[in-house]
């Protein structure tokens, strides 16, 4: 499957995002070329590929931070959260500052019901008063995804989001991303495992160019070799289309 | 934006280390500024060694005496003695580092003084192992020798005039001991007058006696004239000063506006500069400007931020400072305009090094290493370099904040040229370093 046959496993009526074409360059270097993806509500997307492949460039245009060279995207980046990478926090700031801080940004109708309800949500309520600087990384993250989260967006953007984490760590970001049930998160990761176990969609991308969408056991039948375990599957799928 | 400015300083107040320096670096700088401006200098301590004879302490000018003491008293009052009781002690304490100099009045100095042939001579002598001592010992001398220089040539010039007038109008003169009657010029003329009257109308002497008279007449009414010819030769130059450009500040006045400058502009540039680059190391900026506020939002209140801490700490410096130097608290108003145009300026070059240079630590190098090289272009003086070299570190001055705002403090603190030109040169610079910083805020995630 490659680009020019783009495959959206969201159905069109219940589609909370969808993306068209998009292209972006660095100069000679093709950092994306005409990738699309969409995605129904609730659903769990996993943008997965290679090195240098473009899923930071995607997210970061869906996200709004970058504009793309060409293509389309069907929301505005003030609806969709995002949550980048390393954690954008203030370090000096306790937990519920942070929150009280963007949440007033976020010009939210109830500021505290909003830091209560936030507070409730990552279950740091007991670390409330504690500056995120004393947090674990874990923790951080949290606080991370709950800023993303404070204009109740439909769509979530999640960049990289468990690659500072220790395996409990990951697990229970996963469970606490799991409980948004009602928001869409697409994510990019290099864990192909943490791919498989979480996403309902992924979406390979290598060289800037969009290989496949769908389910992970669509692309293990894709790549046609059931007694593979799924990383070895990826990387298999990955050689089958040179790269 | 308020949020933002609220979150500021909320960050600033748990950083105790940084506020501290904030606050008590002005401070420090008032109090030293304060402390080297009210006290002046201490008087150099120099070895002191007369070797004058107890007889020999008065110079005797035609019969007037002068006391030579009141000239080395004059000279105590800028020194601070130490006696000495040989040549040999003198020149140890210099050595040694006791007295920064020595000072040997030989006994033949009174002789030569009187003698009018040859001039006296003081000797000196000083350790030079540092070249701002040597300096300083060396103007502090001079500057009393010619004191004392100046003081004997008005003496001899007195008794100069004492001699002419004596000439002019006679009489009595003591030479060795002796009274002697001086007929005088005018006197002369008197005498001569009439002993012509008393010779025959025909007698050949009466025209030779004429001569005599009008030549008389004539070194009288010069001689009259010779006041004001003396006192032009003891002093052939005196000096008119009139200020063509600049005003006419006191030194210490102007130390106070260089203070309080160069405080403001540390830590407006620090403030502005470090906590626009703490938006991207705490990863938040992208985050921030995603539609929650926008760049130039971000840049205002990043300056505003800035400007307002500094303007604080500046005025408690101000008025540290007036404890020790007479400001005028009457135009306080034009001192908190003075310093906020300025602090405005510095915050907007301070975001412009912040944006630029992306990390907390290098936005706080880069400012620093900026400061000093502003702040010392913006202090030479006209004429102390070449013409061509002055204009170049003069247009150079003109695009950072620091010598308008040197101008806006002089003008406020001290009423010396108008407020309005650095004012409207401030408004130009902010206006450019923001539009800098806004571009700078492009490779800024």
């Amino acid at each position: 499957m490659n680009s020019s046959a783009a495959r959206v496993t969201a159905g069109t009526s219940d589609r909370v995002l969808e993306a068209r074409e998009l292209t972006k360059r660095y100069g000679d270097r093709a950092a994306l070329s005409g990738v699309s993806l969409a995605a129904a509500r609730g659903e769990r997307v996993a943008v997965i590929g290679p090195n240098g492949a473009g899923k930071t460039t995607l997210l970061s245009i869906l996200a709004g931070i970058q504009a793309p060279d060409s293509g389309t995207v069907s929301r505005a980046p003030t609806e969709i959260g995002w949550v980048p990478q390393q954690a954008a926090l203030y370090g000096k700031l306790t937990v519920a500052e942070n929150l009280r801080l963007f949440a007033r940004l976020e010009r939210s109708p109830d500021v505290e019901g909003t830091v209560e309800r936030m507070l409730e949500m990552t279950g740091l309520g007991d670390r409330a008063g504690d500056q995120v600087g004393t947090l674990s990384g874990g923790n951080r993250q949290r606080v991370n995804i709950a800023i993303g989260l404070l204009g109740d967006p439909p769509v979530l953007l999640l960049d990289e989001p468990s690659t500072a984490l220790d395996p409990r760590q990951r697990e229970r970001l996963w469970d606490f991303v799991g409980e948004l049930r009602d928001t869409t998160v697409i994510y990019s990761t290099h864990n192909v495992q943490e791919a498989e176990r979480y996403a309902g969609q992924l979406v390979v991308l290598a060289d800037g160019e969009r290989l496949f969408a769908g389910s992970p056991r669509e692309l293990e039948q894709v790549v046609g070799a059931a007694e593979l375990d799924f990383e070895a599957a990826f990387v298999a799928f990955l050689h089958q289309r040179g790269h | 934006m308020r949020w933002l400015f609220v979150k500021d300083l909320l960050i600033l107040r748990r950083s105790p280390l940084l506020v501290g320096l904030l606050v008590v670096y002005p401070i420090v700088i008032a109090v030293l500024i304060g402390f080297a401006l009210s006290r002046g200098p201490d008087k150099p301590t120099v070895a002191f060694l007369n070797q004058l004879p107890e007889t020999g302490q008065t110079i005797d000018l035609g019969g007037e005496q002068i006391d030579a003491s009141q000239y080395a008293d004059a000279f105590f009052e800028s020194v601070d003695p130490v006696r000495v009781s040989s040549r040999e002690e003198a020149i140890e304490k210099v050595r040694d580092g006791d007295v920064l100099a020595a000072l040997i009045i030989p006994p033949d100095v009174t002789q030569k003084l009187q003698s009018g042939v040859e001039p006296a001579t003081l000797e000196v002598y000083y350790n030079a192992e540092d070249p701002a001592k040597r300096a300083f010992v060396e103007d502090t001398i001079n500057a009393q020798v010619q004191r004392a220089n100046a003081a004997l040539t008005e003496q001899f010039t007195e008794v100069a005039v004492s001699y002419i007038d004596l000439l002019n109008t006679g009489g009595q003169f003591t030479l060795l001991g002796q009274t002697i009657d001086i007929l005088g010029l005018t006197r002369a003329e008197t005498l001569l007058t009439e002993a012509q009257q008393e010779l025959p109308e025909d007698s050949p002497a009466r025209a030779q006696i004429q001569q005599v008279i009008e030549f008389a007449g004539l070194a009288r009414e010069n001689l009259d004239l010779s006041d004001d010819v003396l006192a032009s030769v003891g002093s052939p130059i005196r000096v008119d000063a009139e200020i063509v450009e600049g005003g006419t500040t006191p030194l210490t006045s102007f130390a106070v506006a260089i203070a309080v400058t160069m405080s403001l502009m540390f830590v407006t540039l620090l403030l502005a500069a470090g906590t626009l680059a703490l938006e991207r190391e705490e990863n938040a900026f992208r985050r921030l400007v995603r539609g929650l506020v926008s760049q130039t939002a971000l840049l205002a209140e990043k300056i505003g931020l800035a400007a307002a801490c500094s303007l604080l700490v500046s005025l408690v410096m101000l008025v540290g400072l007036a404890l020790f130097v007479g400001l005028d608290f009457a135009r306080f108003p034009l001192w908190v305009l003075a310093l906020a145009a300025g602090a405005i300026a510095f915050a907007a070059m301070g975001v412009a090094i912040g944006a630029l240079a992306r990390e907390v630590r290098a936005a706080s190098l880069l400012a620093f290493m900026l400061a000093l090289p502003i702040a010392f272009l913006a202090l030479v003086p006209s004429g102390s370099v070449s013409g061509g070299l002055f204009t170049v570190i003069d247009v150079i001055s003109h695009l950072f904040p620091f010598k308008h705002t040197l101008d806006a403090m002089d003008a406020a603190l001290n009423g010396s040229g108008g407020l309005l030109a650095p004012l409207l040169w401030l408004a130009a610079v902010t206006l450019a370093y923001g539009a800098a910083g806004r571009l700078a805020l492009r490779r800024f995630a």
